[in-house]
């Protein structure tokens, strides 16, 4: 074909503009404390998917002899925990199980959540308020209290963990998509997207999802903070992961005996979850910021 | 004149409901209440009245955006649900929003914006993309420059270019522009009013026009109709309204415009108070309260529309009291 | 002989600064006597309500440099500090707003708002207030202004809502009025009640009144004189009839055709092509030339000659320019 030749010429002269999440992307890193609080979950990441090598001790291992020697102890620079483990190496390990059921939950949360909203604010009416009563329902009740119950319910162990902290994110990530689908399809463009004849799902897919999606995920990061705590919550009234295992609410919970022997020893899963919690709450803060481009 | 018209609206009725809390009582907002109104090819209808009176929920009912109570549309002769799909309804007809931002998807390029339809109706892609740039380059904008940008690097003016060009896309034979050129700034509305004026020569679309602003629909319109609370006060070729209203809200509505003369500024208010509320309009005729000739018939019975001239009609009780002689 | 006038703005320049900075006002200069309306005329972006904010002071302080001279009643506005500025604002001078609704306060009735204004202002009794307050509602004829004293603000039409945005502002007598757009958001019949109105209290109190809008139509019911303004500058002033019947500068004339002042039905018009600039520099040229048919390349190259008939009626365009020196 002699046009293509021409075509594809006039294709290469059009001036593109960057992609929206391209433009979100250089806001982002304008943004000091979001580019701060990323590089600790980078860290954070990487140190738990290279726990094996990264770690100077097996996290399992413990030494009666030395039980709960202070931080800066040779050989362990955080010192050991009630156990005679090293406790660098099992803040390394933890890391794996407590991001893990921080970020899994929130992660599957947003699909299933997003999808009931979505659907529940794009149709409206009758399912809308059926769906979202329902839901309410479950929103009712507080979230750790929800959590323990359905991980009691469920037994304890890591799947059922699992399972019961998705359940509790689902109703809220469904809410704030039901709140952000209904602004949208009010839109404008969504309308004149129905007038041009194009099925429900061409006009979701195509007009509503890339619309709504941002502010849910927005959204659906700051849960992963929450979703730490409340796993480490699990962990430490024994109903989520069990011992020996390294998580950090766990050995919150093994190690509260020691407060009074050796508190800053006692401390340190707590100020792992504190940094993982705020990191992940800043980073959410300032992808919010950088996607609310108005001009 | 005679043209056959290509859209015809008979009798369209939409309530919208409003809760009333618990235990309130069920209220309905009488949008539009039994509109009829025909509009030839090629021609330009105005619609203009306050707010409140129903001229954007008409526009939506148009193009089924929302669907009506009561009433039929029939398109070309076909009507809508028996000889007419609404999927073909929305081909031929397209319309064009106020707020050109909100109108346009803030994820999507303009050339996609523009391709978004043709593809819908079965055009491939390629195809699609080019008909978007011709149309850019059609309504003003440079493709090369414009093709690949978001809504929120363009001006007001830009963007609704862009929103006409989606319109195009469709090759429609009517447009509803629903106050399309109200939210621009007055040098910028001229020009899109001029790019609306060839446009309509050139591809002999059949515009509804619908807007606040007496100037801007004199001058693009071929008849106008002048809606209040839901219902047609007055309907008729664009010189008759403008010279010779036969309803006394529409001579109201053109006292209020501007004089524009600073020696003839207006010095009498044409009418008092604030448009009634449509959840409970007025008995009767619904203009009564603030009309200044109102008698005692007019809170009672609803008048019906009363021909002046051919093809201009008004619903007044006063017109039918004296004979036309006037 | 004559008095001072009330309003004397030199040479005003008003630049935002921030990770762009606009241009915003460049150069604006005016008087206005006591007892006159002047009408500001432009488009969004004109710099027209940035102008009349700084009469106000209520630009941003950290965000704005401020230039020039800007005198109300001979005081130094730019130059007020705490009480002066607070006696100032809503006591010389007041402002109406295009939207009343983020104007009045929600949560108080009309009543109490207007009262808690005079009392501010002029240390009365509370009861003394409420009856000032009824007495204005009353004067921009509200009817049963006695129970409407009592409703707030969602509890009335748009056009109510106008009226008691004008009681509140006219409470404490004001000087000056300054009034930014306050019909646009109005239908065509209550636009038309609320201009007349504004005419009669105007009479009626003997104010000044700064008008802003884009709309010649309002400034023509309203004004005695224009001030038409382009990208931070006035552009050509005169008397309402001035500019009506004998406009000077190109973009005067382009917006009285875009107002369709006498266009043909259906024929096209003679638009103004382009859009105004961003004013992210301040201008060295004719502003107005990329988007002037008669631009020529003196336009683009210096600022244009201003031709001065006398002080209130000035053209800034070098065609009026020549016109002069050729007759």
């Amino acid at each position: 074909m002699a046009a293509t030749a021409e075509q594809l010429q006039a294709l290469a002269r059009i001036e593109k503009s960057p992609g929206y999440w391209q433009t979100v992307g250089r806001r982002l890193m304008r943004d000091p404390v979001a580019v701060g609080a990323g590089i600790i979950i980078l860290i954070l990441l990487s140190l738990a998917i290279f726990a094996p090598w990264i770690a100077p001790h097996d996290p399992y291992h413990g030494r009666m002899l030395g039980r709960l020697s202070p931080i800066g102890t040779p050989g362990h620079p955080l010192g050991t925990d009630e156990l005679g483990r090293d406790m660098l190496s099992r803040l390394i390990y933890g890391g794996r199980l407590s991001l893990f059921m921080g970020i899994t939950p929130v992660f599957i949360a947003f699909f299933v959540g997003s999808a009931i909203g979505v659907a529940a604010g794009y149709i409206g009416g009758t399912f809308n308020s059926i769906v979202m009563r329902t839901l309410d329902v479950l929103f009712a009740f507080p979230s750790v209290l929800l959590a323990i119950a359905l991980s009691g319910a469920l037994g304890a162990g890591i799947v059922n963990g699992l399972i019961a902290l998705t359940v509790v994110f689902i109703p809220p990530i469904a809410r704030i998509a039901e709140s952000v689908t209904t602004s949208v399809r009010k839109l404008e463009y969504v309308e004149a997207a129905r007038a041009s004849g194009a099925n429900a799902f061409t006009v979701v897919r195509v007009h509503v999802l890339g619309n709504v999606l941002g502010p849910i995920f927005v959204y659906a990061t700051s849960l992963i903070s929450v979703s730490m705590i409340l796993a480490a919550g699990l962990s430490f009234l024994g109903l989520g992961v069990r011992p020996p295992e390294p998580e950090w609410g766990l050995m919150l919970n093994t190690l509260r005996n020691a407060i009074y022997v050796q508190p800053w020893l006692a401390a340190l899963p707590g100020v792992m979850i504190f940094l993982t919690s705020i990191s992940f709450n800043l980073l959410s803060d300032g992808l919010r910021s950088a996607m609310d481009i108005k001009t | 004149m005679t043209a056959s018209p290509i859209l015809q609206v008979d009798g369209l009725v939409k309530h919208f409901p409003i809760k009333g809390g618990l235990f309130g009582k069920r209220q309905v907002v009488r949008a539009v209440d039994g509109v009829t109104f025909d509009v030839a090819a090629g021609e330009t209808l105005g619609i203009v009245g306050e707010s409140g009176c129903g001229k954007s929920t008409t526009a939506r009912l148009l193009v089924q955006l929302i669907e009506p109570d009561t009433g039929q549309i029939t398109f070309n002769g076909k009507l809508l649900g028996r000889d007419l799909s609404l999927r073909e309804l929305r081909r031929h007809v397209q319309m064009v929003f106020q707020d050109s931002y909100a109108s346009l998807n803030p994820r999507l390029t303009m050339e996609d914006a523009i391709a978004f339809g043709p593809q819908v109706h079965g055009v491939p892609e390629g195809k699609a993309r080019q008909l978007a740039r011709d149309l850019l380059d059609r309504v003003g904008l440079d493709p090369q420059r414009f093709a690949g940008r978001y809504p929120h690097e363009l001006s007001g003016g830009q963007r609704q270019r862009v929103n006409i060009a989606r319109a195009l896309a469709f090759e429609p034979e009517v447009i509803v522009l629903d106050e399309a050129v109200s939210a621009l700034d007055k040098s910028v509305e001229a020009q899109v009013l001029n790019l609306l004026v060839d446009l309509r020569q050139e591809r002999k679309l059949t515009y509804v026009f619908i807007s606040h602003d007496l100037n801007v629909v004199r001058f693009i319109s071929d008849r106008v109709m002048v809606m209040y609370l839901g219902e047609v006060a007055e309907i008729g070729p664009v010189e008759d309204i403008y010279e010779r209203p036969g309803h006394p809200y529409t001579q109201a509505l053109l006292a209020a415009m501007p004089s524009m003369d600073p020696d003839q500024r207006t010095e009498k208010v044409p009418l008092s108070g604030d448009p009634p509320n449509p959840i409970n309009p007025p008995s009767g005729c619904r203009f009564h309260t603030r009309c200044a000739h109102a008698f005692a018939r007019c809170g009672q019975v609803a008048p019906p529309p009363i021909e002046l001239n051919p093809g201009h009609r008004a619903a007044c009780h006063l017109l039918r009291e004296e004979p036309k002689a006037a | 002989m004559s008095k001072p006038p009330l309003v004397e703005v030199e040479d005003l320049t008003v630049r935002f600064k921030g990770a762009r900075d606009v241009y915003a006002v460049n150069g604006v200069s005016f008087t206005l006597d006591e007892g006159e309306v002047l009408t500001i005329l432009g488009e969004s972006g004109s710099g027209k309500s940035v102008t009349l904010k700084t009469l106000l002071r209520l630009l941003p302080e950290n965000r704005t440099d401020i230039g020039g001279k800007v005198r109300v009643g001979g005081e130094d506005v730019l130059a007020m500090q705490g009480r002066k500025l607070a006696d100032h604002r809503g006591g010389t001078v007041s402002m109406i707003f295009q939207d009343p609704m983020l104007a009045l306060d929600p949560v108080y009735t009309i009543g109490e708002q207007i009262a808690e204004a005079v009392i501010r202002h002029e240390k009365v009794s509370s009861k003394a207030a409420m009856a000032r307050a009824l007495e204005m509602l009353e004067r921009v004829r509200i009817p049963s202004a006695a129970r409407r004293l009592k409703a707030y603000p969602h509890e009335m039409s748009g056009g109510m809502r106008q009226r008691a945005m004008i009681a509140l502002a006219l409470a404490c007598k004001p000087k000056l009025l300054l009034a930014d757009e306050p019909t646009t958001a109005l239908d065509a019949t209550v636009q038309i009640q609320i201009l007349l109105l504004l005419r009669e209290l105007q009479q009626e109190f003997g104010m000044s009144v700064i008008f802003v809008t884009h709309d010649i139509g309002v400034a023509v019911e309203v004004s005695d004189r224009i001030a038409v303004m382009y990208a931070g500058a006035f552009v050509e002033t005169g008397t309402t009839r001035e500019i009506i019947r004998e406009a000077k500068h190109p973009y005067t004339h382009g917006l009285l055709a875009a107002n369709l002042v006498g266009a043909k039905p259906g024929q096209r018009l003679d638009a103004i092509p382009g859009a105004p600039p961003a004013l992210e520099t301040r201008p060295t040229s004719c502003a107005f030339a990329p988007r002037c048919k008669h631009a020529m390349d003196i336009c683009r190259a210096k600022l244009p000659p201003i031709r001065r008939w006398h002080d209130r009626r000035w053209v800034s365009c070098v065609l009026a320019a020549e016109e002069h020196a050729s007759a």
